[in-house]
């Protein structure tokens, strides 16, 4: 499955996940800030992907943490007065090779996180996925 | 105590089905004002609201899911994917749920399911599907934020315990 066929399928899940518009959906658009994803949403999001994404031979499971990591404030080595050390934006990169952290060494707030998610965090996340399946 | 909206559980498969029933009676005070006739609408009939169905359908698929685990999970109603309601249910009509469970993880649960609705009199006594409501759960203790909420599951209180019995599910009302 290529890019753009990844692209189409997010696009549908995110449409249905989100009652978000079509041409809302590009691939900049941040899940929070612009397509107004509350956290409930990203479990719908995992379900929906996993179901668009399986065939019959090929089941496409992602665990709990995998697309969105969780707990994020609860390693103090990760977090310092809200904003991620060294050690915790490793931990990101590490565990979020899907997003785009190249803005973010600045802020580094946890509470702006998950506005770095896109649409095309996900279809990285699904493309990679694919990949190693 | 729970403000119930399923009178009775009536089939159950484990991790997979739970149907329950409602039955629609004048003697709840709500169906007086919803709605009441009076000079300028002398023709208003009551009617079952449409939020209630949801919350009979959120019992149902909440039990469905809760079971799952043995009810150590605080489940609670997330997110109503999707709610369609083709006509209205009066007094005297039974409602029938019946709720799937399509995947369950560590942080919740989504379910679909369906809403039927007949009636007692001669030519209204046979199941007619009068909706699909499809529902997100979280189980909070879970909950992305890490927030912590008190030890007691304060969601699968008592009442519930009791329909569970009531169905024969004595197994499960233990748990």
């Amino acid at each position: 499955m290529n890019r753009e066929e990844i692209f189409e399928k997010v696009q549908e899940v995110l449409e249905e996940a989100l009652g978000a518009d079509e041409e809302d959906i590009t691939p900049q658009a941040s899940l929070t800030g612009d397509l107004e994803a509350e956290s409930i949403d990203f479990l719908d999001i995992v379900f929906r992907l996993e179901k668009a994404f399986s065939s019959p031979d090929r089941p496409f499971k992602i665990s709990q943490g995998e697309l969105f990591p969780e707990n994020l404030m609860e390693n103090p080595s990760w977090v310092d007065d809200g904003k991620f050390t060294d050690e915790g934006m490793a931990m990101l990169h590490e565990r979020m090779p899907h997003v785009d952290f190249k803005d973010f060494d600045d802020d580094r707030d946890v509470n702006n996180v998950a506005e770095l998610i896109t649409v095309n965090s996900i279809v990285d996340f699904v493309d990679r996925k694919l990949q190693a399946n | 105590m729970r403000w119930m909206w399923i009178d009775q559980i009536v089939d159950f498969e484990a991790e997979s089905r739970m149907v329950a029933i409602k039955n629609v009676s004048l003697a709840e005070e709500h169906l007086h004002d919803h709605f009441a006739a009076d000079a300028k609408h002398p023709d208003a009939q009551p009617i079952m609201p449409a939020c209630f169905i949801v919350e009979g359908m959120a019992q149902t698929a909440g039990i469905l899911v809760g079971s799952v685990h043995r009810f150590r999970e605080k489940v609670i109603l997330a997110k109503v994917q999707k709610a369609v309601l083709h006509r209205e249910v009066s007094p005297g009509q039974t409602l029938r749920y019946t709720a799937t469970l399509d995947r369950i993880d560590t942080a919740g649960a989504a379910t679909t399911g369906t809403v039927e609705c007949r009636g007692h009199g001669p030519n209204d006594d046979s199941w007619q599907h009068i909706g699909d409501i499809e529902l997100m759960f979280s189980h909070i203790d879970q909950n992305i934020a890490g927030l912590k909420f008190p030890e007691e599951n304060f969601v699968f209180s008592d009442n519930f315990r009791t329909i569970l019995r009531a169905a024969g599910l004595e197994d499960l009302a233990e748990a």
